[in-house]
């Protein structure tokens, strides 16, 4: 029995349903950084077509590998906040102390 | 650099006066074992995000990266890549189960479920190696700055360099551990950030310059590292640039790479901006399927091994709870994928306007000189030297936990007070930073990116595979976890001492004679250490283990017959 109430963030439940959804984006993150480093190691060439803005896939995949994490990283704090009721979260005491 | 600046050594004391300043203001503050260790768990999300950043730009990521663009091209983004990447394991794997099961250090959390000393020991000793290991290029990085910090240009200047970031970063260990610690990554991580973009605003600003250079030999002294000989539309000079254009306007142009000796090389834009032109990436322009394993393996072991650093996994538990803890790594995640964008434009204006006889370490702050004057230059100098400060502070807070909270507390059981356990940890770090100030003038010689890459081969297999499995397999046994740390950490330091690098550089032997076919070992190494984890864990199966709750939530139960 959790002593935390059910959508508290520390419920099991809560827990189990966050891992999940950590681990899907994981894998998202996975396929981009895989796809990355196979066209580096084993198509090299195919690295240096520019195809878009004249800049090369390479710094296109790149750039692309970095704004992914970040936007990935949003995207679990917004799925996170739904499953929580949009509320955020109830541990608002979090919230009071990312101002201080 | 030679000269002596009143300017520089004025910002640069400022900094340092200001840092150890707040760290005697909130050391009064920090008496508890709690508060030495993890602040209290009080620290706020948002701070604790920058100070994640505070903690992971270390001399490696501004000083070597900005320092291998410029001279290898886009290789050294790759470093940049893989190092923000490993963010997303610590997020979406590692953030919020390590902060709900651990109270200190990573150790904790390895041990919240079995109370085995053999765990206990194994982690610690995985923590203080690592950290170590770690410490070694911060220090060597610290001994490279100096010399045109302080206008120090003599034998020792190395030495002198190691000397006060040691001092100091004791001095803010003992003072307060974790909270001021916490704030100096803060501020460091901050002015990083802020500073690193007004540079690369000016570099934008300034735009690209053909020049005419002869083909044959120049002199290293006088022309950058790569001379624009033609810009794509013709036009001596491009103006202001965004960007995008800014890196298409490279990429399009003819260059003269010169190198130290004066020699030069016809080349495009573009061949420096795809993979391969450095020593440590060549492999992936090979035919040899070893040459490229050398540089998958790398990019595993900077993707595994974020996770894996005891001095971020710290960092967790000076937040309230699992929520600020995801909050605070998402702040990290765009400080550091922020910061790392901008690497790429500050290596380029440092190739095209650099010499090639520049020390590849102090790219970033020359050119800050070049560009901004010698007032940006002394920020940026004295940013660079607090990264040091930082980063070396956090690996010293990590070592210190282990040696107090691990081995002391726990493995051999001494009974410590709780101003004991904080005196211990004082101790402990005043004995780490010095041996980590011997380590730094020893190995003044290396390369410090090189041996940050070793570092995160070193984390990723000895900690990954049991912090994962740990979370994530619940037939993980107390035996596996403390056979899989064991196993990865010797294995990859093993490998490490046999590849042809440290045949080279550290034995003088010849690097062809290395047993390891590549440099790198995570590719092996991580995978190794599953596998024993599995394997001890299979046959050292108790009868009937219950489960607790928290793992419940996240290994979900066997569906029963």
């Amino acid at each position: 029995m959790s002593e935390h109430p059910p959508g508290h963030d520390d419920h099991p439940e809560t827990i189990s349903r966050n891992a999940r959804v950590g681990l899907w984006l994981f894998g998202v993150y996975l396929l981009l950084y895989g796809g990355f480093m196979a066209l580096n190691a084993f198509f090299p060439q195919r690295m240096a077509a520019a195809p878009f803005g004249g800049v090369n896939l390479a710094v296109l995949y790149g750039f692309l590998l970095i704004v992914a994490a970040f936007a990935l990283a949003l995207l679990y704090m917004f799925l996170v906040r739904h499953a929580l009721g949009g509320n955020g979260n109830r541990n608002n005491e979090s919230d009071q102390a990312g101002g201080r | 650099m030679g000269e002596f600046s009143w300017l520089t050594f004025g910002i640069f004391a400022a900094f340092v006066g200001f840092v150890l300043g707040i760290s005697f203001y909130l050391g009064a503050k920090a008496k508890s074992a709690s508060g030495y260790f993890a602040a209290h768990g009080q620290v706020g999300w948002f701070v604790n995000g920058v100070a994640f950043a505070g903690d992971y730009l270390s001399a490696a990521s501004f000083l070597g990266i900005c320092g291998m663009i410029a001279f290898f091209g886009y290789d050294g983004f790759l470093y940049s890549i893989g190092f923000l990447a490993g963010w997303v394991v610590a997020l979406f794997v590692i953030a919020e189960p390590i902060k709900r099961l651990g109270k200190y250090t990573f150790a904790d959390a390895l041990d919240s479920k079995f109370n085995s000393r053999g765990i206990k020991l194994a982690a610690a000793i995985s923590t203080l190696l690592v950290s170590l290991f770690y410490l070694i290029p911060q220090m060597v990085g610290a001994g490279a700055l100096i010399r045109p910090l302080m206008g120090i240009d003599h034998e020792y200047a190395h030495a002198i360099g190691v000397l006060i970031v040691g001092v100091v970063v004791i001095l803010i260990v003992v003072t307060a551990g974790m909270v001021s610690t916490t704030w100096v990554q803060f501020i460091k991580g901050s002015l990083l950030v802020a500073f690193c973009l007004v540079l690369t605003v000016l570099i934008l600003r300034r735009g690209l310059e053909a020049r005419p250079q002869p083909a044959a030999k120049a002199d290293p002294g006088q022309v950058p590292i790569a001379s624009i000989t033609r810009l794509p539309d013709g036009r001596p000079v491009t103006g202001p640039m965004g960007p995008l254009k800014y890196i298409s306007t490279l990429q399009r142009s003819d260059i003269v790479l010169t190198s130290k000796t004066g020699a030069t090389q016809q080349t495009t834009g573009n061949t420096m901006l795809v993979p391969g032109g450095s020593p440590t990436f060549k492999g992936v322009r090979s035919e040899r399927f070893f040459d490229k394993l050398d540089f998958l393996s790398l990019m595993i072991a900077l993707f595994c091994g974020t996770a894996s650093l005891p001095h971020i996994l710290i960092r967790y538990y000076t937040v309230k709870d699992s929520t600020a803890a995801r909050k605070s790594t998402v702040v990290g995640i765009a400080s550091i994928g922020f910061f790392y964008i901008l690497t790429l434009f500050l290596g380029l204006g440092a190739m095209t306007t650099l010499p090639p006889t520049t020390d590849s370490n102090m790219a970033a702050p020359l050119l800050a000189l070049r560009v901004g004057g010698e007032f940006l230059f002394a920020v940026i100098s004295a940013i660079a030297f607090t990264t040091v400060l930082g980063t070396v502070s956090g690996l010293i807070m990590a070592a210190s936990g282990a040696v107090a909270h691990d081995l002391m507390t726990n493995y051999l059981r001494m009974d410590l007070t709780d101003h004991g356990k904080v005196r211990a940890g004082k101790v402990a770090a005043v004995v780490v930073g010095a041996l980590a100030m011997l380590l730094g003038v020893v190995f003044e010689k290396f390369n410090a990116g090189f041996l940050v890459g070793w570092a995160f081969n070193v984390a990723a297999s000895a900690n990954l595979p049991a912090l994962v499995m740990l979370l994530f397999w619940r037939r993980t046994t107390k035996q596996g976890i403390t056979a899989a740390i064991v196993v990865g950490l010797l294995s990859s330091l093993a490998w490490l001492a046999l590849t042809g690098p440290a045949y080279q550089n550290v034995y003088g032997l010849n690097p062809t004679d290395a047993p390891m076919p590549f440099s790198q070992p995570a590719l092996v190494t991580i995978p190794l250490g599953f596998a024993v984890l599995v394997a001890v864990s299979l046959v050292t199966q108790p009868r009937r283990e219950p489960v607790p709750a928290a793992f419940e939530a996240v290994v979900p139960p066997r569906p029963q017959p």
